[in-house]
């Protein structure tokens, strides 16, 4: 029966891609707007995932999310380490601090004639940055290896060194070439290079890898110039990729102590302490020990993670706005796909009575419906799906925050499983309480 | 009313027929639609016979209980408590629903005014929904249903879908359909209604030729004057009794008025 339940889905192909579309959109939207939610969730907690290596982080008791700071007195470091289960505390500097500079700018040497000669000069530039002060002798919290586009991390050693990362660095040179920025490869690019490796057509870097080298020779074009922050002199060592924030200021590396002297003086300059438990020891039981033994709030990162993101959560509007547009998404793809439904089974009723008339019992009409909602579910999930991916794929890179786990993926499947289950449950009560006596009245 | 058809008129009962030559005993069928003030009586007692080997026509004007009736037999329409409605030798009116599912599945061949065959599929899959309905597979069905297609001229038209037929050879793949899984009785309503005079008796013979069969009975309800000299019986009803039964020499020499 399942081949005349599909012909007659598939036989009016207008009907059938409206409730197939209809699904789509259901599902793009709930994938899409989910990822974005993720992805902007995610980034409230982007400094936490970029510290590695240390697994607890001890604080003033009172921090309630990572952008909270709430400055300690230094021996709470010492502190820390005295506490049984801690292998190894290092300090961290968070704060605000005050980047000044010059930079070129190409004007014109008469203000009347915007297209004449230019002349260069020099513009100032005061930007506020987010300033981590990272552990002297361990650099505990740098960025990976791999996530250093130009400059090396160990000369962050060198005096009055700084690390900035490239996203907002537009901010701090406005008028750079920013043209020439390398662009990244498109996705036919990358698809076209995974399908040549596959067939062993294409060899050497692939495109992520040529766009990445290409952007750290961009960038090498910053190494070496100097900025000012508290009076102080400045100068870049190396541009680095850090996670996008909530904030949109710079993000600046720097040592510790030379993060004390680019901020004015405060009588607490202790922000967190990062821990790394001992092995054998589990990081909730040391962070339990910390707490009870310093007074000090102490958490795992991915406690941390999760304080950061319920506090956006419960604090500002971002769940509820993207919580409504994706129950619009989820109750216009059941309106379409539903009405669509309901449509072709109200379309189809003579010959559903047709099949009752000639012995078809209603167990198997209704299988027949739920195959061809499960069908058309199938596909609008699929390829709802694949168009969010797709829209995440191109937007790699840019502004946009997208991010999908892998539980969004059910939870939009369930979705869908819903409408469906909405969509041809009207069907299915129309068709059962069908008289097959329909079919004698002309 | 002549003495032809009074003779006829006592036929509609045939008492003394053998069990295996009524495939259709009705006794005091009624029918009841609604209740209270919204109460319509569609059938008032109908006593009435169909037997097998014959096609037998039931005619009468609009809203007489034709179509009613048919649903009864068919198995489609529960009759009033006390009707006897004994079909193919099974009481239908004590048949559960799934049993009636079942009976009309195994033992009856419809062909409806409005073909309502499946517009999404070829003539040869639509002939061969009965036998898949019974649990036969695809290949097997569509290929005894082209088989039957063949039989009725529609050999070079199985693998065509309804929207590229012309009315007549829909109505023939309508037929196929109530034919292929060889029932006992076949109902038709109205097969001719929506032909034309020349296509609705090309119908009628393939209906002679081909459905009629000695341990067959073939029940026609229809308005179509044209096509009452086919019917080896014709009943006429009218507010909702069987008011006569003509034999075929009876109807060609006085055809009856349908309007009557």
């Amino acid at each position: 029966m399942s081949w005349i339940a599909l012909k007659m889905l598939t036989g009016d192909r207008a009907k059938f891609f409206g409730i197939v579309l209809g699904l789509t959109f259901a599902a793009m939207l709930i994938t899409q707007q989910g990822s974005i939610f993720c992805g902007l969730m995610r980034r409230t907690a982007g400094q936490i995932f970029d510290i590695t290596g240390a697994d607890l982080w001890v604080m003033d008791p009172n921090v309630r999310y990572v952008d909270d700071v709430k400055p300690m007195i230094e021996t709470s470091l010492y502190r820390t380490r005295g506490v049984e289960g801690v292998l190894w505390a290092v300090p961290l500097y968070k704060g605000i601090g005050r980047v000044k500079l010059t930079v070129p700018k190409q004007v014109p040497v008469d203000p009347d004639q915007p297209a004449g000669p230019k002349r260069t000069v020099r513009e100032p530039v005061i930007e506020q940055v987010i300033l981590l002060g990272l552990d002297d002798a361990s650099l505990v919290g740098a960025p990976p290896p791999e996530r250093i586009l130009a400059g090396r991390l160990v000369d962050l050693r060198r005096p009055d060194a700084i690390l900035v990362d490239f996203t907002r660095l537009p901010k701090l040179f406005p008028y750079e070439d920013w043209k020439s920025l390398p662009k990244p490869p498109s996705l036919g690019q990358v698809l076209g290079d995974k399908i040549g490796r596959m067939l062993g057509l294409v060899h050497g870097p692939t495109p992520e890898q040529a766009h990445r080298e290409a952007m750290g020779r961009f960038y090498e074009r910053f190494l070496n110039r100097e900025l000012e922050m508290n009076d102080h002199r400045a100068f870049i060592v190396g541009v680095c990729e850090a996670t996008r924030t909530f904030q949109s200021n710079a993000v600046v590396y720097t040592t510790y102590s030379r993060a004390k002297r680019f901020v004015p003086q405060e009588r607490k300059p202790l922000t967190y302490v990062l821990a790394k438990a001992e092995p054998g020891v589990a990081a909730e039981v040391v962070a339990a020990r910390i707490a009870s033994q310093t007074g000090l709030r102490a958490r795992t990162s991915e406690q941390f993670i999760w304080d950061t993101i319920w506090y956006f959560m419960r604090y500002t509007g971002i769940p509820v706005n993207f919580g409504i547009t994706t129950i619009l998404g989820f109750l216009v793809g059941t309106a379409i796909a539903g009405q669509t439904f309901y449509n072709f089974t109200l379309e189809n009723l003579k010959q559903f009575g047709a099949l009752k008339a000639m012995g078809m019992s209603n167990l198997r009409i209704v299988a027949m419906i739920l195959l061809q909602a499960a069908v058309t579910g199938l596909l609008g999930y699929g390829l709802g799906v694949g168009l969010a991916t797709l829209f995440g794929q191109t937007s790699k890179g840019s502004e946009l925050a997208f991010y999908t786990p892998w539980q969004l993926l059910p939870i939009a499947g369930a979705a869908i499983v819903l409408i469906c289950l909405l969509a041809s449950v009207l069907s299915v009560r129309r068709v059962v309480v069908l008289e097959p006596a329909i079919v004698f009245r002309g | 009313m002549s003495s032809v058809v009074e003779a006829q008129r006592a036929s509609a009962v045939d008492a003394q027929a053998s069990p295996d030559r009524v495939a259709v005993r009705l006794r005091n069928v009624r029918k009841t639609f609604g209740s209270g003030d919204q109460k319509v009586v569609a059938l008032r007692g109908v006593d009435w016979d169909v037997f097998n080997g014959q096609m037998t026509l039931l005619i009468g004007p609009s809203g007489c209980g034709k179509t009613t009736l048919l649903s009864v037999i068919a198995g489609i329409l529960d009759a009033d408590r006390g009707s006897q409605v004994c079909v193919l030798g099974r009481d239908v009116a004590a048949m559960s629903g799934s049993q009636k599912t079942r009976f009309r599945r195994d033992s009856i061949g419809f062909v409806f005014q409005q073909y309502n065959l499946l517009p999404a599929l070829t003539a040869a899959e639509n002939a061969a929904i009965p036998l898949i309905v019974k649990g036969w597979p695809r290949p097997k069905a569509i290929a005894r249903a082209s088989e039957v297609l063949g039989l009725i001229g529609m050999a070079q038209k199985v693998n065509k879908l309804p929207s590229e037929l012309s009315g007549g050879q829909q109505q023939r793949v309508a037929i196929a359909r109530a034919l292929v899984h060889e029932p006992r009785l076949i109902v038709c309503d109205e097969p001719t209604a929506a032909l034309d005079h020349e296509t609705g008796h090309q119908v009628m013979v393939l209906f002679r030729t081909v459905a009629v069969r000695p341990d067959r009975a073939v029940l026609i309800v229809t308005h179509d004057n044209r096509v009452f000299h086919f019917g080896d019986r014709v009943a006429r009803m009218d507010d909702g009794h069987i008011v006569e039964v003509r034999t075929q020499k009876a109807t060609i020499e006085e055809p009856p008025d349908v309007l009557a």
